[in-house]
Parts: C-alpha cells; sequence; structure tokens
C-alpha cells in the first residue's frame, strides 16, 4: 500500500517563503485527508511541491507505489476552451508520457472514469459547452484516469451544488478504500471534511499548524486560531459530529 | 439501436452496477474513423488539384496526361515529362510543402500560445524574414557569415528566430497576455515593415523591385534544391512535433492543467517555437512572404478535426497544402499566360471562404 510521507516540506517563490517545514506522519493509501487552511496558507503550493514542480528543501517521500508516476493533481479550475470533447480531454490526460497509439486498454481507463463520476453523458459535448461544475467533474476524470496511488485535488468541490459536492466526496472516498488510493483534497467546508476525511491537514501561513484524525484536528481552538471563527462541534441527533459557526472574530 | 434499448442496456448496467464500458468508447472509435475519412479526403483533394496544377500552363495537358507522367514518366514523350518534371513539379510541389510548413507552424503558435491570431506572419516572424532577406537581396548582407551563397534564406531565418525569441522572451514576463503578445507581434510587423521601406529608400531601382516582387511571394522561385531543402526541415520538424503530440494538446487547457499532467510548458514552448520558425524561415525564405495560410490553415483543421494533434497536426498540413495548391492553380487560370504572385491570390480568395466557415460554424475553441 502506499504511503506519503512529508519530511521538513519546504518551498519558495523568489525571496518569498511559501511553505516552511511541513511534516507529517506516514499518510496511509486507502483514505481521505482533508488539506485545511485559510486563503493563501500554501495550500495549492504544497500540492505542487508533492508534484515535483516546485524544487525546495526536504522531501515528499512516497513509498510502495505501483505506478511509475504515482500522483496525479487536479489544479484549480481555470475554464480552459478548445476544440476537444470531454471525452478526448480525458483520454489525453491518460495519453501523457504514452505513444501516440491509443490501445483499447486506454479507452477502457477513460469510460471507466467518466462512468465512476457519473459524467458519461458529457463524452461527446466540447469542453467550451460545459458549466462550472461538469468542468470540475471533468477536471477531476482527468487525475483519476492516470489510475493514480496518490490523488492530489485542489478545492475539488467549488464549484459543484450541493447533491454534487455529496455524491462527489462520497464515491471519492469509496475509490480510495476500493483501490487502497491516497487522497488529498484541498477543502474549504470543515463540514465535508468532519464527514469525508479519515485525517486532516492544518496549514496556516505556509507552517503545519496540526495532523491527525479529523474529529481531533478540527477543534473551537485551532478554528479560533487558524479560520479566526468562533464556533464549537456538537453531535446531531444521529450522533455525527456537525460544526456550527457562531461568528467570524 | 432504438433509444428505448439504449435506455435497456443502460438500466441492466446500473442494476449489475458495472461501469458502462464501451458505449462511450465506441462514439469516440466513430468519431476516430470519421477523422481519418476526412484525413483521406484532404488528401484525395491534394492530389487532385496537384494533378491540375501541373496540367495548366502555356502548354496545357489533359488530366490523364499527367496522371501517366507522373506514375509511368517513361510512357509519355520527351517534352511532356521535361515540361511536367523539371519546370512544373518543383513548383507544384514547393506550394505543397510551404503551405503544409506554414500551416504546421501557425497551428503550433496558436496551441502554444493559446492564441487564435497567432501565425508566422501575424507574429511578425514572416515580416523579420522579409527584412533579412531584403537585406541581403539590397545591399548583400550577410547575417551568418559563412553561408555567403544561402544569403537570402539564411538572413531570412536568423531574423525569424530572432523575433521568435523575443516574442518568447516577453511571453514569459509575469502578468502578459496573449493580447499583449498579439500587440508585440503587430508592432514587429511595423518595425521590420518600416525598416523595409528604409532599405528600400536606399537600394538601387532594380533592388527595390527585386525586394517588392519577393515580398509578395511567388512559386516560380521554386527549384528542385530549395524544394530539398524545405522538404527535408519538413520531414524533420514533423516527427519531432508528433512526439510531442499529446504534450501538445494538453497545453490548450491551460498552463497549470498541462503541468499537472506532467508536460513542462515553458520548455516544450521553446522547443516548439525553435521549430516552427525554422518551418516558416525555411518556407517564406523560398517563396518570399504568403501570409494567409499560416493563419488560416490551421483554424480550417480545427474546425474539421478538432485539436488532438494526432488528427490536427496532418489536417494543418493538408489544409495548408491543399490551399496553397488551390492558389497556384487559381493564380494561372484568373489572367491566362499572366502568373499573378500567389501570395496575392490566397488573401483574397481564401478570405470569403474562411469568413464563411468561421460564420457557419458554432464550436466554441477559443
Amino acid at each position: 500500500m502506499v504511503t506519503l510521507t512529508l519530511d521538513r516540506l519546504s518551498a519558495r517563490y523568489g525571496r518569498r517563503q511559501i511553505l516552511s517545514d511541513i511534516s507529517s506522519p506516514p499518510l496511509q493509501g486507502g483514505q481521505v485527508v482533508a488539506l485545511l487552511g485559510p486563503n493563501a496558507a500554501g495550500k495549492s503550493t504544497l500540492f505542487r511541491r508533492i508534484l515535483g514542480l516546485l524544487e525546495g528543501d526536504g522531501e515528499a517521500r512516497i513509498e510502495g507505489a505501483g505506478s511509475q508516476r504515482p500522483v496525479a493533481y487536479m489544479p484549480q479550475e481555470t475554464g480552459a476552451t478548445a476544440a476537444l470533447t470531454v471525452y478526448e480531454s480525458v483520454l489525453l490526460a491518460r495519453m501523457q508520457g504514452r505513444r501516440l497509439k491509443v490501445a483499447d486498454a486506454d479507452l477502457q481507463e477513460v469510460d471507466k472514469a467518466l462512468a465512476e463520476l457519473g459524467i458519461d453523458t458529457l463524452a461527446g459535448r466540447d469542453i467550451g459547452n460545459l458549466s462550472g461544475g461538469q468542468r470540475q467533474l471533468v477536471s477531476a476524470a482527468q487525475a483519476l484516469v492516470q489510475s493514480p496511488d496518490i490523488l492530489l485535488l485542489d478545492e475539488p468541490t467549488s464549484a459543484l451544488d450541493l447533491h454534487r459536492q455529496i455524491s462527489f466526496l462520497g464515491i471519492l472516498r469509496q475509490l480510495a478504500q476500493e483501490r487502497n488510493m491516497l487522497i488529498i483534497a484541498a477543502l474549504h467546508d470543515l463540514g465535508h471534511a468532519l464527514r469525508f476525511a479519515d485525517q486532516a491537514l492544518v496549514i496556516e501561513s505556509g507552517r503545519l499548524v496540526d495532523c491527525g484524525p479529523c474529529g481531533q484536528v478540527i477543534n473551537p481552538h485551532m478554528l479560533r486560531e487558524t479560520f479566526q471563527v468562533e464556533a464549537r462541534i456538537e453531535s446531531c441527533s444521529r450522533g455525527r459530529p456537525q460544526l456550527i459557526v457562531e461568528a467570524a472574530i | 439501436m432504438t433509444i428505448e434499448t439504449r435506455l435497456d442496456e443502460r438500466e441492466s448496467r446500473t442494476s449489475t452496477f458495472m461501469p458502462s464500458a464501451g458505449d462511450e468508447g465506441n462514439l469516440y472509435r466513430a468519431l476516430v474513423i470519421r477523422r481519418q475519412v476526412i484525413l483521406a479526403a484532404l488528401s484525395l483533394a491534394l492530389f487532385v488539384s496537384l494533378c491540375v496544377d501541373l496540367a495548366l500552363g502555356p502548354a496545357r495537358f489533359g488530366l490523364d496526361q499527367v496522371v501517366t507522367a507522373i506514375f509511368t514518366p517513361g510512357a509519355v514523350d520527351n517534352s511532356l515529362r521535361v515540361i511536367l518534371w523539371e519546370i512544373r513539379m518543383p513548383v507544384a510541389l514547393m506550394a505543397l510543402v510551404v503551405g503544409a510548413s506554414l500551416s504546421i507552424a501557425g497551428a503550433q503558435m496558436q496551441t502554444i500560445l493559446s492564441n487564435p491570431l497567432a501565425s508566422p506572419f501575424t507574429l511578425g516572424i514572416s515580416a523579420g524574414a522579409s527584412f533579412g532577406a531584403a537585406l541581403a537581396l539590397a545591399f548583400g548582407v550577410t547575417l551568418i557569415p559563412t553561408l555567403v551563397d544561402y544569403a537570402i534564406p539564411a538572413n531570412a531565418f536568423f531574423m525569424a528566430m530572432l523575433t521568435a525569441f523575443a516574442i518568447h522572451l516577453l511571453s514569459m514576463r509575469r502578468g502578459v497576455t496573449i493580447e499583449t503578445i498579439v500587440l508585440l507581434g503587430i508592432a514587429m510587423v511595423f518595425i521590420f515593415n518600416s525598416l523595409m521601406a528604409l532599405i528600400q529608400f536606399f537600394a538601387s531601382q532594380q533592388a527595390v523591385s527585386a525586394v517588392v516582387f519577393w515580398t509578395m511571394g511567388s512559386l516560380t522561385k521554386a527549384t528542385w534544391p530549395k524544394l530539398g531543402i524545405a522538404f527535408a526541415v519538413l520531414a524533420v520538424v514533423v516527427p519531432l512535433l508528433a512526439r510531442h503530440g499529446w504534450a501538445l494538446t494538453a497545453m490548450r487547457l491551460g498552463d497549470a492543467k498541462a503541468e499537472s499532467l506532467g508536460v513542462k510548458p515553458r520548455r516544450l514552448r521553446l522547443e516548439v517555437l525553435v521549430m516552427v520558425s525554422l518551418l516558416a524561415a525555411i518556407a517564406v525564405s523560398f517563396v518570399g512572404t504568403i501570409g494567409f495560410v499560416g493563419l488560416v490553415g490551421p483554424h480550417i483543421a480545427r474546425l474539421l478535426l478538432g485539436e488532438d494533434q494526432r488528427f490536427f497536426l496532418p489536417g494543418s498540413a493538408l489544409c495548408g497544402a491543399l490551399m496553397l495548391s488551390v492558389g497556384s492553380v487559381l493564380s494561372k487560370m484568373i489572367l491566362p499566360g499572366t502568373i499573378i504572385p500567389i501570395g496575392i491570390i490566397t488573401s483574397l480568395v481564401g478570405i470569403p471562404f474562411f469568413l464563411f466557415l468561421i460564420l457557419s460554424h458554432k464550436k466554441n475553441a477559443w
């Protein structure tokens, strides 16, 4: 099973230090990790650093990976248009670094990725004619189709309606368990994190605040210090933890 | 298949909880076949155009004679063979090679700069090449000293590369939008036009007419050795571009997305810019400024075939080659006995056709 260990990970853009000394215990495959933090905390930079797009001190150690390119990354959606269908845009994500010739197995992987996210009906649409939410799901399919061991998702639900947010995160959780995949998702909705993530990694101003099981990490103290809101966690009538936000500080 | 059976199938699929394997894949396969048919049709049209181009001239031949002379040169009489193979063939083939080169250059500039207006002409690369060539034509200046024998193409290439690098450097700066890059291209065109005017002001009467004729673009300058060089460059560059096929397709999704898929956008952009500048410079230096093909060839290919480089790259080449070949035919037909410079024809005839294409399609590629 794949494990990812962050060991004193740092990154800088020019002189500006974006990440300093981020370390984590080994994060195991099969679980969903929520990456939490306020705006500009360094979440995207952390993803880029794990992916190897940025140089810096420290390392992101990946052990037990089954594939050559173990990490797939879904960046925040930028809304590009091109004369490509949804199917083609997912296929091209699958084919990066491979030969020009497309094998049947590759087409099956594309079919599978589209079906798993429930967007197979969009296959023939031009990517320029999609709504924001549809784009986001296509973008997720582009990451998933690479059959990664580790899947990094940067605010994957920001454009989705409530129904799709819940079903998408549910699908991710299921896929993580089925494929022993480690999923790290930057989320702004801490309620979603409480419900769908096993672990949480909280960063602020490029430094690690806390890392551990979601139920422990998301607490009133952290919410006050990091997110600057007065909030409490209470169990609902069915015993699930619920986040209740009182006010911004 | 009726809608009901499709629905039934979908239902049985969901009931057994199997991901749908094959339905979308089959639709995609059908799309691939349609594109292969389009590519084949373009190739056929290109062959027909080539034959017509060869048949036309001061001495007119029948298409059957031309086809016979192409495939079995020994079976036709001597004068026909000489006219066809020694005089018309290099010109007709140059139209194909130059058309393909310019169109591919435009296609990849549009791809790597994510800009529908990018082409060797609008980015000033053709103008730069013209300036370099004019320096050699008017004053015998050689920018690359070791290449005195090929002063015109060498100068053209040198200036084209200089322009390309200037654009590349600017596009790498922070906060530079694609509009800025196009503006820089237009600025380049104006700078080189002024410099050309300056050259013409100081040059001799004879040199001026040489420069003017050169800038109109004419295929009649084609010879077998020039054709050989232009074809060799094309033959080297196309496989190199094809090798980056998937990465180039990914570039159309934006740098951030391409990077997340493992593409290195900056390196790829530089590499491709060098290759397509070479293509454009060689083409322009041998036949002069032919503006329209590099901009429109790729747009037609995109409308017909989409932007998957496996189809877009050969499609652009075929569209460009076909446009210039048809242009060559028209340049002989409009005023019998006179060959109008092809640069004039391609723009005059191509623009209405292009307008018809973009206005009749609803594709949202940009």
